[in-house]
């Protein structure tokens, strides 16, 4: 009996793999590009936009490659978590990585990244903007290609801005604002969470006064110095700590971060903003969907970020994306032949108007098809031209996560003895003399 | 009345009395031989997997915890002995603290748990039997959701943004929509030990029941007959029976607690003076990548739960073994 059942059993399963097995020819045959070198590229996540240009750079090179995204973590730490690890472990997978500028020094150091060919170097950063290079380079070398470039913008409401008697077409000062918002009983939208922009506010405030966080960002690790424990250092600590003193960013300030300060922003309370230009896109479709309504979108304003001294410009925040190869990659040239056909300033233009992600080419924003979507491109083209970026160093994770934990909350921030605490701290933890 | 010490001063005589005449021969009969080469030969492939997969690790990572080596810089990489245990235990402000918070959340979610615990496990012993099977597993939910989805839950329930406790609860004192349960040590701690208590409570619960289950009813039943009111039932018949039980829920408990990450990790990440050690050993290994001092801090974690174990075994005389046929070997 035991045979007479099995027997059937057997024949329909040889069957079944049978068929498997020619199906999966047969699909194998059909696909045809088995030959076709398969480039990975590890995309941050976005609106589709990376898998859009992947798969027309894909159909553009004509059968010379093939381009497949795999998604990094939502937050540019893990991001960076993620592909060291690959790297350090000489993963040959890593192709194309979307990569933070900030990180990228840290990668760069250890010949993680394979060198940018002259001839990529020369078809992708002709019409780069300044402050989106200087994130793409370490020891004055071209180690990854800009692709997007990010700024932040004050972001304001008209009706406060009148109520206060400020000429908004002229630069406003931190003080002006916090002194606005005092005044009317509003509140401001900052990012106080302990996170990545907890730095990026910090460094934009030195900056803006002609400093840098590092004295010589290329130093190694124990000959590292800051500037903290300096005027500007103290004048930047005294608006973090009095906005978090003051109450000025509300009771979650602890845990607001960029998409949370803009809810607040679009609030009744809402009157100033500093924040990435997707703020814009998100309150239009906010309006759009019945969430909001249109007269908040009439009554916001922008301009260019706060000074801290009147008389000095202000270094707004740079972010963005750049394209890097890794060293162990087995397909460097088609890697970098991809990477042109992804920066191209028209794929830039279509990428910033689909995702909102600013170009970092400066002829990207001539396309006039920006300005029905992005009224306030010029003031983003603006902005990036006098972007600072963040410390390029290898050790940037160490400095940052130090700064976020001795500036969280803001409400604890003392401009006489934050900074110097911040200050030793780094040092101490660079020279393996604390943990952090 | 029976009370608690005479039993287990019969159960010991019962104990000697049946394992004596073993010893007494000083050889195994065959039988005896055979018996053990089976349980070897079943137990033995999983134990030296086992081994192989945590000694390994743990070797590597003592082996690892004496050099300098950050994971972006392979080539900087340098022997340092024990400068790394030296840094780490000469930092109050980041190491000693979060020795201290994990402690905290130790004693205070086992001792909670611990009481909540054998509550459930009573309920669940005495229910009807109609209901017993749905009233155990509606006491198991928690226990069943993975700890990182409760950890998001507690974390959406209490957020000042999105949360609905400030708004549901606005009629207690001290609590409005003000209210930022994640900055302040006090209020982020607590949420963060009621969510790994809500959690966790079952596992206890669970393992109290099966010690409630093996005290005699005939105990309880004598118990009664002479007149025993009921905290007399509980505290010198019932709770001296289940030692051995409650102990060994309070050892596994206690080796969880202290190694407690996912509540911390999603609700502070470390902030408020909440970081623990095993978000320290985290921080320090996968976020810096900085291999041999992360090393160090997981060796030392390690430590402390044999530290743990050890003291729970020697001092308090906790028996793994109570309750399974290993300790007789009938």
């Amino acid at each position: 009996m035991g045979g007479s059942v099995g027997t059937p059993h057997r024949g329909r399963s040889a069957r079944a793999v049978g068929a498997a097995l020619a199906a999966g020819l047969l699909l194998s045959g059909c696909s045809g590009d088995e030959d076709v070198p398969v480039l990975t590229w590890y995309i941050n996540p976005d609106d589709g936009g990376q898998a859009t240009l992947a798969q027309q750079c894909t159909e553009e090179s004509e059968g010379a490659y093939q381009i497949q995204t795999s998604l990094l973590p939502a937050d540019a730490p893990s991001q960076r978590e993620q592909l060291a690890r690959r790297l350090a472990a000489g993963d040959n997978s890593l192709d194309i990585m979307s990569l933070d500028p900030p990180f990228i020094p840290e990668l760069a150091e250890p010949g993680f990244l394979a060198p940018v060919p002259a001839e990529t170097e020369e078809a992708t950063t002709g019409d780069t903007l300044e402050g989106a290079l200087a994130g793409a380079m370490w020891n004055e070398e071209l180690v990854a290609v800009p692709f997007w470039a990010n700024t932040q913008l004050l972001w304001y409401r008209e009706s406060v801005t009148e109520a206060a008697g400020l000429d908004m077409d002229e630069p406003v000062t931190w003080d002006q604002v916090i002194d606005a918002a005092m005044e009317q009983n509003k509140l401001l939208g900052v990012q106080g969470t302990r996170a990545e922009s907890m730095t990026v506010w910090l460094n934009a405030l030195v900056e803006s006064q002609d400093t840098s966080i590092l004295v010589d960002p290329e130093a190694r690790a124990v000959d590292l110095e800051t500037n903290f424990d300096t005027a500007e250092g103290e004048k930047a600590a005294d608006i973090i700590g009095t906005i978090g003193t003051e109450g000025l960013a509300g009771p979650g300030v602890a845990s607001m971060d960029e998409n949370q300060s803009m809810l607040l922003f679009q609030g009744d309370n809402g009157s100033f903003m500093v924040n990435w230009p997707f703020v814009w896109a998100a309150t239009k479709a906010a309006v759009e969907e019945g969430v909001l309504e249109q007269d908040l979108l009439e009554d916001i304003g922008w301009s260019q970020y706060p000074r801290v001294d009147e008389d000095t410009a202000s270094a707004p925040p740079l972010g963005g994306i750049n394209l890097g190869v890794g060293a162990e990659s087995e397909h460097q040239d088609l890697a970098f032949d991809a990477i042109e056909c992804i920066v191209q300033p028209e794929n830039q233009t279509e990428y910033f108007i689909t995702n909102g992600n600013p170009p970092s080419s400066e002829s990207a924003y001539d396309d006039e098809a920006l300005e029905e979507d992005y009224p306030m491109a010029d003031a983003i083209r603006e902005a990036l031209a006098n972007a600072a970026p963040r410390p390029q160093t290898p050790f940037y994770n160490e400095i940052s996560t130090a700064i976020q934990q001795e500036f969280t909350p803001i409400s604890g921030v003392r401009a006489d003895s934050t900074p110097s605490e911040t200050d030793s701290f780094i040092v101490e933890v660079l020279r393996g003399e604390r943990l952090l | 009345m029976t009370t608690a010490p005479e039993t287990s001063r019969r159960q010991k005589r019962e104990n000697s009395g049946s394992s004596q005449p073993r010893r007494g021969t000083g050889k195994k009969s065959n039988r005896a031989k055979s018996e053990a080469r089976l349980g070897w030969l079943i137990a033995g492939p999983a134990f030296f997997i086992m081994l192989s997969v945590t000694a390994y690790p743990i070797a590597q990572a003592v082996y690892d915890s004496l050099f300098s080596f950050r994971l972006t810089a392979p080539d900087d990489r340098s022997f340092v002995f024990l400068q790394n245990y030296l840094t780490i235990f000469s930092d109050v402000e980041v190491f000693w603290q979060a020795l201290g918070v994990t402690l905290f959340v130790t004693v205070v979610t086992v001792a909670v748990e611990l009481v909540l615990g054998f509550g459930l496990a009573l309920v669940m012993h005495k229910a009807l039997k109609r209901i017993r099977g749905a009233l155990r597993t509606a006491i198991l939910v928690p226990y069943g959701i993975i700890t990182v989805v409760s950890a998001f839950a507690w974390y959406y329930m209490f957020d000042i943004n999105s949360g609905f406790v400030n708004n549901w609860f606005s009629w207690v004192p001290g609590i409005d929509s003000d209210l930022d349960w994640f900055a302040n040590f006090g209020t982020a701690i607590t949420i963060i030990m009621a969510s790994e208590i809500w959690k966790t409570t079952p596992f206890i619960a669970l393992l109290l029941l099966a010690g409630l289950a093996q005290v005699p009813d005939e105990l309880v039943e004598a118990a009664k007959v002479d007149g025993a009111s009921w905290r007399q039932q509980m505290t010198r018949v019932i709770l001296p029976n289940m030692k051995a039980a409650i102990m060994v829920a309070v050892l596994f408990r206690a080796l969880d607690a202290f190694r407690i990450f996912d509540n911390v990790f999603i609700m502070t990440n470390g902030s408020a003076n909440t970081e623990v050690l095993s978000l320290l050993a985290y921080r320090t290994s996968i976020g810096r990548l900085e291999i041999g001092l992360g090393s160090a801090v997981s060796v030392i974690l390690f430590i402390c739960v044999l530290l743990i174990c050890f003291i729970a075994i020697k001092f308090f005389k906790v028996d793994l073994a109570s309750g399974t046929d290993a300790k007789g070997g009938k």
